[in-house]
């Protein structure tokens, strides 16, 4: 009984992380889409992108919490779908945390890399 | 019209069987209950079928018909059939024990389960609870009370044919009013029943009990409010305890 209540505490805990970093996921995106509509008027450069981008901390504190968001917004959605497929929570935990870390790796190579131009 | 035919096929059977065709007259405001009955008394006696008020109040009618469960003592022919024909199958996510009639008992248990029941602390000799009607409890009570159990959210659920054990809408359902019953002792025993894999967050909110519940309740609603609730309990605990 108290390991089945620690599960079910797990889960509401982690549906209450989903459901925030959902929150902040729908201010990124508009956000997002709103650089990109200003991104691309006129052509879209690799120079123009870095040029604001570059040394910007604002634009790199932003995409970072954007990329935080999605570390733990999407994993969490994926283990759900995987488990309700097929009821091993071996593959669902495998599988949804080989995600997180390569969203965790990949989104803050890609912000260091804007944020530094490729110096790094 | 009221001088055609209808083509109605019957699911005859238990959880193995097929459709049986029967031509049923047509008659003007005739419910679909009143096709069963018409077969049950005229053409054949031996089909099953569970009804009793008539009037949409017991909520034992319950049935698939043309697809979609519903209580069939409400539903007039003239709004579901298509050209002349009727499909009528028992309830879906319920095992049949005869032709339209479904078990129901692993619905009500999972009601028991979810503590979808009262328990209070008065006795006799107490006065009277006083529930402001205006409170937002009994508000939030208010708008999922009027359930009487008829499982027709319970058999449209996507959730409970995929996943058995899921406690279904309406046992949710009740759950919620319940968490609202100021008078109720047993809250946190209710908030961690309907906690975990078989529980409230289990639930898709694709919203198809809402769609399909004749009272026009919303145990959607009546879920997320229970997600919120269990979800914050677990996290900072509950006016009740912690989970």
């Amino acid at each position: 009984m108290g390991q089945v209540m620690s599960q079910a505490v797990m889960q509401a805990k982690l549906w209450y992380a989903q459901r925030i970093s959902a929150m902040i996921l729908g201010l990124c995106v508009s956000i997002h889409l709103v650089i990109i509509f200003y991104a691309i008027r006129g052509g879209l450069t690799a120079e123009e992108i870095l040029g604001r981008t570059q040394g910007n901390i604002a634009f790199a504190i932003f995409y970072e919490i954007f990329v935080l968001a999605c570390f733990v917004h999407a994993p969490i959605g994926l283990a759900n779908i995987l488990e309700e497929t097929f009821s091993k929570r071996f593959i669902s935990k495998a599988l949804s945390s080989l995600l997180a870390v390569l969203i965790f790796i990949l989104g803050t190579t890609a912000v260091i890399g804007v944020y530094t131009g490729g110096a790094l | 019209m009221s001088n055609s035919e209808l083509k109605v096929k019957v699911w005859r059977g238990t959880q193995e069987g097929a459709f049986v065709e029967y031509l049923v007259p047509r008659n003007p405001n005739q419910t679909v209950l009143d096709v069963v009955t018409f077969i049950q008394r005229k053409l054949d006696p031996t089909l099953s079928y569970r009804f009793a008020c008539r009037v949409g109040m017991c909520g034992s009618c319950a049935m698939t018909v043309n697809g979609v469960a519903r209580w069939t003592c409400r539903t007039h022919v003239s709004q579901i059939v298509e050209g002349d024909s009727l499909e009528i199958a028992p309830l879906n996510n319920l095992p049949v024990i005869k032709d339209l009639a479904t078990d129901m008992r692993e619905f009500f248990n999972k009601w028991k389960g979810a503590v979808g029941f009262f328990k209070g602390d008065a006795t006799r000799h107490d006065d009277f609870a006083r529930v402001e009607p205006e409170s937002p409890e009994r508000q939030l009570a208010n708008a999922g009370i009027e359930c009487i159990g008829c499982g027709v959210c319970y058999s449209s659920c996507e959730v409970v044919q995929s996943r058995p054990n899921y406690l279904g809408p309406a046992a949710l359902n009740r759950a919620w009013t319940l968490t609202n019953d100021v008078r109720d002792v047993q809250q946190l025993d209710r908030l961690r029943a309907v906690a975990g894999d078989e529980g409230c967050h289990a639930c898709h909110t694709q919203g198809s009990c809402t769609e399909r519940c004749p009272k026009k309740l919303e145990p959607t609603a009546s879920i997320a409010g229970l997600k919120k609730l269990v979800a914050r309990a677990a996290v900072r605990g509950s006016k009740w305890g912690k989970l």
